[in-house]
C-alpha cells in the first residue's frame, strides 16, 4: 500500500517534470515566434539610408545628384509640446494635421521614434534650431532628396517617390525584404531601372533598448551592423546640352526626339513632350504636383519614345526598299507608274522611275506594287495562302529592324510595337475560331506605306535611322554607358546585331534619303546646308485628327554621328514640322549651336493647336452606323488609341493629303 | 570530533551537492539578470552589495552559517521542539500584523537591520515538523476523522494568517501537504477530490456553467450505464447524481466566486492562463513577456549574461520569482532540461531518503519537505512557461531573497540532519 502510494507520487513528479520538459521544448526548439518577439522587444534596428547614385551625362556632367535635407522624427513618450499653436506655425502645419501625426505616431510606438514630417530643407532646418530646445522629444534624421542641375529629360531619367502598396506586395510575394513601406524606389524611367545599382547598400544597426525604449548600447558590440554603401553613379549616354536644346524645341508640342549615336547605340537624347521640372516630383512638393500631371490629358508623365504607339507612316518606306532589294523583288532601278494601285500618291512628283526617286518623293503607288511583289514573291497558287506565305517571309526580315519586337533597352514599359503576322490577321479576318485564307494581299496593302496594323515607336524609329546609318546593324540602344564607371553595361548592349540586308542595298537607299531632305519631301527649314542629312519624312495618320509629323535622319552621310527620330503629334507632314526640328538637333549635335537663329526661334515657339475633346464613350460608338461600317479599321485604331492623350471626335474630315486605306476586306 | 566525524560521515552528500549546485546555478542567474553591460559590477566593485546578487552572496554566506549551526545542533532538537517551533512562528504571522513592514503591498515582512525577513517562508518549515510530530503520534490514523481534523487544523491555520496579511503565493503552498497526507495514509479520495476540484476549477474558468452542468449530467449518465448491474442501486446512483450535482454548484460558485470575490489582479491572473492574448499591455505582458524570454532562447539559448528580455526589463521580477526566465533565455532548451532534472533529482533523492527512515517522524517530515519543494518546483516553472497562473512563489535556491533561501536551505538541512542520525534511532513503528 505504502509502497504504490510512494511510486504514485514519484510517477505524478516525473509527470510534470515531462509536462514541463515537453513544454519547453515546444516553446523554445519547436515555436520560432518568440525569437522574433524577443528581438522586436530589444533590437531596434536603425536603417540608415545610403546616398542614392548620381547621374552623369556622357560629358561627365552632372545631371541628377542629392541634397540634404532633414527628417522629423517624433517619439511621443517624450515630446512634450507646450504651445503647440507656434510648434504648428514654425513647422507650416495645421492643427489637425499636428493632433493626427501625433496620434499616428502613439499609435505605432509610445517610445519608438516615428516619422512625422519629411525633407525639411537645410534652411528650414537652420530656422527651427533654435525653436527646437522648448521641444523635446523631437529629433531630426538627414536623408536625401533628389536634385536635377536642369529641367531636361525627366520622363527618361524618371522620378523617385515612396514604394507604392503594389510593389510591396509583388516584393512579398517574392519572399524579398529589402523595403519598408514608406522607403524611397525608383519609380520610373532610369531611376526605375537602375534601381538596384543606384539605391546603394541600406547600412543597419542594431541597438538594444529596454522595456522603456532607452538604448543601451549596440547590439553585440555592432558586430552585425552594417554600413551603407553609396548607390553606383550612372554615366549615361545622354548630351545634356542637345537634350536640353531637344527639349527646347518640343515645348508647346506633342511628341518624342530620341538621338542615337550610330556606332555605339548609345542613346544622345531622349524628349518625351509635353515634359515636366522633375523637381516638382521630388520631396514635398510630389504630392502636390503628381496628381495634376497624372491627371493632365497630355499625359506628361508617360515616356513616349519607348511606350508611344504610332504607325509609322512612309518612314516605313524605307524598310520597305531595303528589304525588297534583298529580297530581289525590286532592283536599284525598277520604277512603278501611279498605275494599278488603289493607294493614291499624296505628292506631285516626276515618275518614280528608281528606288531613289520612290524614296525621295515617298512615292506610295511604288511602294504599294513594291509590297506586292513582295508579298506574291513565292511559288503558291492560291491566292490566300500566297499571300500568307509572302507576309510570313517578309515579317521575318522586317522583324530584324526591331519592328514588333522589344529592343531591350534599359527603360521600364518599353513597347513592342507591332509586326502583324498571319495568325493576327487570321484571327482579325476570321473572328474568333482564327480562320485561315480569308484574307489576301489587297487587305494588308495599307502597310506598304506604314500605314496598315504596323506599330512602331520613336525609340524603334531612331534605331531604324542608325541602322542605315551603321549600313546594315545597330546595337541596342541604351541610355547607360557604364555604371560607376565607363564600360561596365549589359553584355547584350555590346552585341553587334545584323539585320541581314547586303551594304550595297544600303547606298542605294541613302542616295534617296539624301534626295528627300534636299529635294524632296522636305521643307526648307529641314535643311542644312553644311551638313549632309540623310532623312525620311512620315506623316501618320491617326484617328485623333491632324496626322503624326515624322521624321528620321542620320548625318553626316558618311561616318555618320547621329541619327534620329522626331514624333510630332498632330502637327501634319513630315517634311514640313517634324524634320526641321530634328535638322536643328542634327546641327546643334555636329557643330555645337545652329546657325540659323530665326529658324531655331521659329520652331521653338511654334505650337499645334492640340484639341482635348472627349470622344464619346465607347458604348455609343457601336449605336454609330457609320463606326460599324468599318470595324475592322477601328479594331486597329483602339489600339492606337493608347498613342496620343488628346482625342478629338471619331470622323474627322479627312485632310485631302489622307491616303485611301482599304476599308474592308475584298472577296 | 568523533560526532563531526560522523556527521560528515553520514551525511547524504548526494543531496548535498544538489543543494549546491542548485545555489551556485542561481546565483549566477541572478547575477545575469541584474548584470547591466553598460556597468558591470563585481565581487569587490563598489555598489556590489546593493545589487541583488551582492545580496544574495551575503545571504548565501549567512546559510552556510545557518547550516553548520543545524549539522550542530541534537538531531533530537526537532522532534521534541516541533510544536513549539510551529508555535513561534505562528507568534510570529500574528505579530507581523503589530511590527511587519509593508513591502510590495504586503505586510508580511519583519525588517532586521537593512534586511527583511518574512516569517511565512518559514512558517512552512514549522508547519512540515508539526505535521510531522503530529502524524508519527502512536496511534494517530489518517483515515480517522478526529485525525484528519486535527491535521486539518495543523495545516490551516498559518495560511489563514498568511492570506490576512495578503501573501496569497505563500499561502497556496500549504495545499501541497497533501503529498504528504496522501502517503502517510489520508484515503485517496481526497487527493482525488482535490486533484477534480481543480480541474473543474479551470474548466468552470473556460465554460460557462451551464455547459458544465450539461456536462457533468452527461459523465454522470455514463457512469450509471457503465455501473455493473448489481453496484447499480438507487442508493448508488443517488450519491453519483448528488456529487455530480454538488460538483455543478461548485462550478457555479467558481463562476460567482471569480467576478465578486477575487480582487481584479488575481482574477486578471488566471483569466491570462486560460487566453494569453486577454489583456495584452498589463496582466498578460508579464506571462507573455517572460513566456518570450524562454522561447526565445531556443535549444541552446543566447549565452550567459546575452539575454535581452532579462537584460532589459521585460520580464518582471527576474531575480525572484521570474528567475526560470533567465536561465531559459540565456542557457536555451538544455540550459531548462538541467534544471528541471535537477529538481527532479533533488526530489526524487529526498523521496529515497525519506523512505529509508525508521523514524514516522523523520519520514513524514522528510516528504514535508518533498511537498514543499514540489509545489514551489511545479508553481514557479509552470508559471513562466505559461501553464501556472502567476502565483508569486520563489524557485527554491534559484530565486534571490534572504527569506526564501534561508527558510529552504533550513528546512532541507533538518532532514539532513536527522536521516545522518537514521541509524541511531530506533523504530518506533
Amino acid at each position: 500500500m505504502e509502497e504504490i502510494r510512494k511510486r504514485f507520487i514519484q510517477g505524478f513528479f516525473i509527470l510534470i517534470a515531462l509536462i514541463y520538459v515537453s513544454r519547453l521544448f515546444y516553446l523554445q526548439v519547436i515555436d520560432e515566434t518568440y525569437k522574433l518577439d524577443a528581438e522586436n522587444n530589444a533590437i531596434r534596428k536603425l536603417i540608415q539610408v545610403p546616398f542614392r547614385g548620381l547621374v552623369y551625362d556622357r560629358n561627365k556632367k552632372l545631371i541628377v545628384s542629392n541634397t540634404v535635407v532633414y527628417d522629423l522624427y517624433v517619439t511621443p513618450k517624450k515630446a512634450k509640446v507646450a504651445d503647440t499653436l507656434r510648434f504648428c506655425e514654425i513647422f507650416g502645419i495645421t492643427r489637425p494635421e499636428f493632433d493626427s501625426l501625433t496620434h499616428l505616431a502613439r499609435i505605432y510606438s509610445p517610445v519608438r521614434p516615428s516619422l512625422m514630417l519629411r525633407q525639411l530643407s537645410r534652411q528650414d532646418y537652420a530656422r527651427v534650431q533654435d525653436a527646437m530646445v522648448d521641444y523635446p522629444g523631437f529629433d531630426f534624421q538627414v536623408s536625401a532628396l533628389r536634385t536635377y542641375d536642369s529641367k531636361a529629360m525627366a520622363n527618361a531619367l524618371g522620378y523617385v517617390g515612396e514604394i507604392s502598396p503594389e510593389r510591396l506586395l509583388k516584393q512579398e510575394e517574392t519572399g524579398d525584404d529589402y523595403y519598408r513601406q514608406g522607403d524611397y524606389v525608383g519609380v520610373t524611367g532610369l531611376e526605375r531601372q537602375y534601381e538596384e545599382k543606384l539605391r546603394g547598400e541600406r547600412g543597419i544597426k542594431y541597438m538594444m533598448v529596454n522595456s522603456r525604449g532607452v538604448e543601451k548600447g549596440a547590439f553585440k558590440n555592432g558586430a552585425f551592423d552594417k554600413d551603407p554603401i553609396a548607390g553606383k553613379n550612372l554615366i549615361t549616354s545622354i548630351d545634356i546640352n542637345l537634350q536640353a536644346y531637344a527639349d527646347s524645341l518640343m515645348q508647346h508640342k506633342v511628341g518624342s526626339v530620341v538621338a542615337i549615336e550610330p556606332s555605339t547605340g548609345e542613346v544622345l537624347a531622349m524628349v518625351s513632350a509635353p515634359t515636366y521640372d522633375p523637381s516638382l516630383l521630388s520631396g514635398r512638393t510630389y504630392s502636390k504636383y503628381f496628381q495634376t500631371l497624372n491627371l493632365n490629358p497630355l499625359h506628361p508623365l508617360l515616356n513616349r519614345p519607348p511606350s508611344a504607339y504610332y504607325r509609322p507612316g512612309s518612314t516605313f518606306k524605307i524598310i520597305q526598299a531595303l528589304v525588297a532589294l534583298q529580297m530581289g523583288a525590286i532592283s536599284a532601278g525598277t520604277g512603278f507608274g501611279h498605275g494599278g494601285s488603289p493607294i493614291n500618291c499624296s505628292h506631285n512628283h516626276p515618275v518614280a522611275s528608281d528606288v531613289q526617286k520612290a524614296i525621295q518623293y515617298s512615292c506610295n503607288p511604288y511602294f504599294y506594287q513594291t509590297y506586292k511583289r513582295m508579298i506574291y514573291k513565292n511559288n503558291e497558287t492560291n491566292v490566300f495562302k500566297k499571300s500568307a506565305v509572302g507576309l510570313e517571309k517578309w515579317d521575318e526580315m522586317v522583324a530584324k529592324f526591331g519592328i514588333g519586337q522589344s529592343l531591350e533597352i534599359d527603360l521600364p514599359n518599353e513597347k513592342k510595337g507591332k509586326l502583324p503576322d498571319v495568325p493576327y490577321y487570321d484571327k482579325m479576318y476570321g473572328g474568333q475560331e482564327k480562320a485561315p485564307l480569308r484574307w489576301k494581299f489587297s487587305n494588308i496593302a495599307s502597310n506598304s506605306i506604314g500605314e496598315g496594323e504596323i506599330i512602331v515607336n520613336p525609340l524603334k524609329m531612331a534605331n531604324v535611322a542608325a541602322i542605315i546609318a551603321n549600313r546594315g546593324w545597330y546595337y541596342r540602344p541604351h541610355l547607360v554607358k557604364g555604371i560607376g564607371k565607363v564600360g561596365d553595361i549589359d553584355e547584350k548592349y555590346k552585341e553587334k546585331i545584323s539585320v541581314g540586308i547586303d551594304r550595297r542595298h544600303f547606298e542605294t537607299v541613302i542616295g534617296g534619303m539624301v534626295a528627300a531632305v534636299n529635294n524632296g519631301t522636305v521643307s526648307g527649314d529641314g535643311r542644312l546646308s553644311d551638313i549632309q542629312m540623310c532623312g525620311k519624312t512620315g506623316t501618320s495618320q491617326n484617328r485623333h485628327g491632324e496626322n503624326h509629323s515624322i521624321f528620321i535622319a542620320f548625318a553626316p552621310r558618311e561616318n555618320p554621328k547621329i541619327a534620329i527620330a522626331v514624333f510630332v503629334e498632330n502637327a501634319g507632314s513630315g517634311g514640313a514640322h517634324a524634320a526641321p526640328i530634328a535638322s536643328l538637333c542634327v546641327e546643334k549635335y555636329i557643330k555645337g549651336h545652329s546657325d540659323r537663329k530665326a529658324i531655331e526661334t521659329k520652331w521653338m515657339n511654334k505650337g499645334y493647336p492640340i484639341n482635348i475633346i472627349r470622344t464619346t464613350p465607347k458604348s455609343d460608338n457601336s449605336k454609330n452606323p457609320s463606326a460599324k461600317k468599318d470595324s475592322v479599321v477601328k479594331k486597329v485604331d483602339e489600339e492606337l488609341f493608347l498613342t496620343t492623350p488628346q482625342t478629338l471626335p471619331l470622323m474627322g474630315a479627312e485632310k485631302p493629303n489622307t491616303f485611301k486605306i482599304p476599308m474592308k476586306p475584298k472577296r | 570530533m568523533a560526532r563531526q566525524e560522523k556527521i560528515s560521515k553520514n551525511l547524504d552528500w548526494i543531496t548535498v551537492l544538489l543543494f549546491i549546485v542548485c545555489v551556485i546555478v542561481g546565483w549566477a542567474n541572478i547575477y545575469a539578470a541584474i548584470y547591466n553591460p553598460e556597468n558591470p559590477l563585481w565581487i569587490g566593485d563598489a555598489g556590489f552589495f546593493d545589487t541583488n546578487a551582492g545580496k544574495q552572496l551575503i545571504w548565501i554566506g549567512t546559510t552556510v552559517l545557518l547550516i553548520i549551526a543545524i549539522l550542530v545542533i541534537d538531531y533530537r532538537f526537532y522532534e521534541t521542539t516541533a510544536f513549539f517551533i510551529y508555535g513561534f512562528f505562528i507568534f510570529m504571522l500574528i505579530s507581523v500584523f503589530v511590527i511587519g513592514a509593508e513591502i510590495k503591498g504586503s505586510h508580511s515582512w519583519i525588517r532586521i537591520g537593512g534586511f527583511q525577513i518574512q516569517p511565512a517562508e518559514f512558517a512552512k518549515m514549522a508547519t512540515a515538523l508539526a505535521l510531522a510530530k503530529y502524524v508519527s503520534t502512536p496511534m494517530v490514523n489518517l483515515s480517522r476523522f478526529k485525525d484528519q481534523f486535527n491535521v486539518a487544523l495543523i495545516i490551516l491555520i498559518p495560511p489563514v494568517l498568511i492570506l490576512l496579511s495578503k501573501e496569497t503565493g505563500v499561502a497556496l503552498v500549504f495545499a501541497s501537504f497533501m503529498v504528504l497526507l496522501y502517503r502517510e495514509g489520508l484515503p485517496g479520495v481526497y487527493p482525488a477530490s482535490f486533484l477534480s476540484i481543480i480541474i473543474l476549477f479551470v474548466l468552470s474558468l473556460i465554460y460557462p456553467s451551464w455547459q458544465i452542468f450539461v456536462g457533468l449530467a452527461v459523465l454522470s449518465g455514463l457512469i450509471i450505464w457503465i455501473l455493473p448491474r448489481y453496484e447499480r442501486k438507487t442508493r448508488n446512483i443517488l450519491m453519483i447524481l448528488g456529487v455530480a450535482f454538488a460538483m455543478g454548484v461548485f462550478a457555479t460558485g467558481v463562476d460567482w466566486a471569480i467576478n465578486n470575490v477575487l480582487q481584479e489582479h488575481q482574477r486578471n491572473r488566471i483569466k491570462v492562463l486560460i487566453d494569453p492574448d486577454f489583456d495584452r499591455k498589463k496582466t498578460g505582458y508579464n506571462v507573455r513577456q517572460a513566456k518570450i524570454a524562454i522561447g526565445s532562447g531556443g535549444l541552446i539559448g543566447k549565452g550567459y549574461l546575452q539575454g535581452t528580455q532579462t537584460k532589459f526589463d521585460f520580464v518582471p521580477e527576474q531575480s525572484t520569482d521570474f528567475i526560470f526566465c533567465t536561465v531559459g533565455e540565456e542557457e536555451g532548451f538544455a540550459g531548462s532540461l538541467l534544471v528541471v532534472g535537477l529538481f527532479l533529482s533533488l526530489l526524487l533523492r529526498v523521496i529515497y531518503l525519506a523512505e529509508r527512515q525508521k523514524s514516522r517522524f523523520a519520514r513524514v517530515y522528510g516528504y514535508g519537505v518533498v511537498s514543499i519543494l514540489f509545489f514551489h518546483f511545479m508553481v514557479n516553472i509552470g508559471m513562466t512557461i505559461g501553464l501556472m497562473p502567476v502565483i508569486g512563489i520563489p524557485l527554491p535556491f534559484f530565486s534571490y531573497g534572504g527569506s526564501s533561501l534561508w527558510s529552504f536551505s533550513i528546512l532541507l538541512f533538518i532532514f539532513l540532519k536527522i536521516d545522518a542520525h537514521r541509524s541511531q534511532v530506533l523504530s518506533r513503528w
